[in-house]
């Protein structure tokens, strides 16, 4: 986590690994067994394991194998993206194999916080655009892109006008996306609004 | 002005505007579990800060512990999760965080002993690293999954930030059939408005159905909701809440226990209350669920077949494809008959006290047992749910039917202790999560039922209508 270190976002520059599939799960792109630890170090070798090695079984190669896409720093993803269990471990196993950025058609409540939290912009596009997004980021692996957070665009081979939620938004720009500082500063009203809270205060 | 349960409790707890335009809420209940929590006391650490509200803080520990007896001898030999075991107790005594952990009475899924202590009320804001913790809005709490940044921005401030969210109601009408849950309900109700149907709600459940439902079967349904997309779901409190409620051991006490459901009656939704949507569900016509793919909104009911490709519009087709592929399912094929090769009964979703009665007095009343190569696993929900159901010989109708009867965990829910799927097994699991490879092997398939559903699969070794099985008519 990065609780201290906050900084504004601009923007995220780089290639990008194309991800196909509706609702693609956060035990998926993290399975169980490697939440069993008690840091998130060592989580980027680990991204889509269980997808990687069931495609390499079958004689195919995943996003995340293809030397072509080692390094990318953007993830082009359909609907629905990071849906299931809330582990931040989804979010954090990305962020560690170096994602940077994502722009999906549409993004799971809890997965999508948790980017927020960790300084991963996530944008939405139509299902046409991710559908030129994908494309583009296939035919040319190599390709830069930048998904640029106050333009609200991601630019590359192609441009195409993206959404960003305002609240996250304003977090990323102002450099405020990992709230607990500013949590951490309303302490007094804290208190005040628990107070009146009767199964707090014990008031009835 | 006329106001749901939502607006009044999110406006109740909420602390300033952030800078970004959302909220700061206070969050009145936070339950801690060992898989999200280590991070977040060591962020605490780095930074100098303390719990800020410890007896609002309550801890478990569910996802990683072994379910049979042996294996829960200390140190536990899976070294990875004795590590994560001790980091959760020297945390909470570090901060002075009530902790249950094995042998204290109270320890089980995180799910289950918040409501079954009476710390999940109606009215409150609740939080857990977890995304089943929509479960306790059955109690008309609004009630959030987290991840570990925020478990860390609870622990440190009492809040984390939130944006609002649109309210969709959803009635359930009519009496649901005999051999019809709540866990039908909410795969139904998942099939119809899909697995992101929900992204940006809360769902109130509300109608006949719902009210008629006991606090067990509400808990089952909103524990769901994340499944259809929505981050909360609730019901209102009545006293069906009430009742559940009165007596336990962090519930209001002598006076304050009337003026407690006073308040509670304040908070559900006006009668003219206004919502975003609205989704009307006729219960009476509802069968039991299965789901057949790798979502939760892929299930049929149990008399019928597989849908087929040409049922579902273009851009779905590729999961449905995937699904058929990775489930060795073809369309058109009737669920009923489908071959299982492990039956799992339990989970935050359905390893309650009820759950259990309902399947035991199922497999009570047959002469045959578990089918063979069939491995059956019953796993309460807690300590609590277990000492219950051992009093009312529950354990003894279960394993004189070839059932395994376990200690109380997450198990093969979602398989980060020893419980899991070996190689392509097919599970008929009342858990809420038939994702690839959910169940702990990378090839393992899942089958979402009711706990009554799976006991009919584990007697004959096949999905079938439990409503045909055990003889389940309804009464006129």
């Amino acid at each position: 986590m990065q609780a201290t270190a906050a900084a504004i976002i601009e923007s995220v520059s780089g290639r990008a690994v194309p991800l196909r599939g509706n609702d693609i799960d956060t035990d998926r792109i993290i399975p169980a067994r490697f939440l069993r630890c008690v840091t998130f170090d060592g989580l980027g070798e680990h991204a889509f394991e269980d997808d990687r090695r069931g495609l390499a079984a079958k004689g195919e190669v995943h996003a995340f194998d293809k030397p072509e896409y080692q390094g990318a720093k953007i993830l082009f993803a359909n609907k629905n993206f990071g849906c299931g269990s809330s582990r931040e471990h989804a979010p954090q196993s990305l962020m560690r194999w170096g994602i940077e950025g994502v722009v999906a058609e549409s993004f799971a409540e809890i997965f999508f916080g948790n980017c927020v939290s960790l300084g991963i912009p996530c944008a939405t596009v139509g299902e046409a655009a991710i559908g030129r997004l994908l494309a583009a980021a296939e035919a040319d692996p190599a390709a830069s892109w930048v998904l640029d957070v106050k333009a609200r665009e991601i630019r590359g081979p192609i441009t195409e006008p993206v959404t960003f939620l305002d609240g996250p938004r304003s977090q990323f720009l102002s450099g405020q996306w990992n709230p607990m500082s500013e949590l951490l500063s309303h302490l007094t009203e804290v208190e005040q609004v628990a107070s009146g809270l009767p199964y707090v205060s014990g008031k009835w | 002005m006329a106001k749901n349960l939502y607006e009044k409790v999110f406006d109740r707890h909420v602390v300033s505007r952030l800078s970004s335009g959302q909220y700061q809420v206070f969050i009145g209940l936070h339950l801690v579990h060992e898989v999200t929590s280590p991070q977040a006391f060591a962020l605490l650490r780095d930074r100098g800060l303390k719990v800020k509200f410890p007896g609002r803080t309550f801890a478990t520990v569910d996802h990683i512990i072994p379910t049979d007896i042996a294996s829960r001898q200390r140190p536990l030999q899976d070294s990875l999760a004795e590590e994560m075991l001790q980091a959760i107790e020297s945390n909470t005594k570090e901060h002075g965080v009530a902790f249950f952990g094995p042998h204290s009475g109270h320890q089980g899924v995180v799910h289950v002993i918040g409501p079954e202590l009476g710390l999940t009320q109606p009215g409150m804001t609740i939080a857990c690293g977890d995304s089943h913790t929509s479960t306790h809005g059955a109690f008309g709490s609004l009630a959030f999954g987290i991840g570990t940044s925020q478990v860390a921005d609870i622990l440190a401030t009492g809040t984390m930030s939130l944006g609002r969210l649109k309210v969709r109601r959803i009635k359930v009408t009519g009496k649901l059939g005999a051999g019809v849950y709540a866990k039908d309900v909410i795969l139904a109700i998942i099939r119809k408005l899909g697995v992101n149907g929900g992204v940006g709600f809360a769902y109130e459940y509300a109608g006949e159905a719902i009210e008629a439902m006991t606090m067990e079967q509400r808990m089952t349904l909103c524990n769901m909701s994340i499944e259809g997309g929505a981050r909360i779901g609730y019901v209102n409190p009545d006293q069906v809440t009430f009742d559940y409620l009165k007596g336990r051991e962090f519930s209001p006490k002598g006076a304050d226990w009337d003026k407690a459901v006073e308040y509670w009656k304040s908070i559900a939704s006006d009668a003219d209350a206004t919502f975003d949507d609205e989704v009307v569900i006729d219960g009476a016509s509802l069968a039991p669920h299965v789901t057949w793919g790798i979502t939760p909104a892929q299930s049929v009911a149990v008399n019928e077949s597989i849908p087929a490709e040409s049922d579902f519009i273009e851009s779905e087709r590729p999961l449905i494809r995937e699904a058929y592929e990775y489930m060795s399912l073809e369309a058109n094929q009737p669920i009923e008959g489908v071959k299982v090769d492990v039956v799992f009964i339990g989970s935050c979703t359905n390893g309650r006290l009820s759950d259990l009665q309902e399947a035991a007095k199922m497999v009570q009343g047959q002469t045959g047992k578990v089918a063979s190569g069939v491995q059956a696993l019953v796993v309460p929900g807690s300590e609590e749910v277990q000492k219950q159901a051992e009093a009312l010989g529950l354990h003894k109708i279960f394993t004189d039917a070839g059932f395994e009867w376990r200690e109380p965990g997450c198990s093969m829910c979602l398989a980060m202790n020893p419980d899991k799927l070996k190689n392509r097994q097919v599970s008929a699991s009342t858990s809420n999560r038939n994702f690839k490879g959910r169940q702990g092997s990378p090839a393992g398939r899942t089958l979402l039922m009711s706990p009554v559903m799976a006991a009919a699969a584990a007697l004959t070794g096949q999905v079938t209508d439990a409503r045909k099985l055990f003889h389940l008519e309804n009464k006129a």
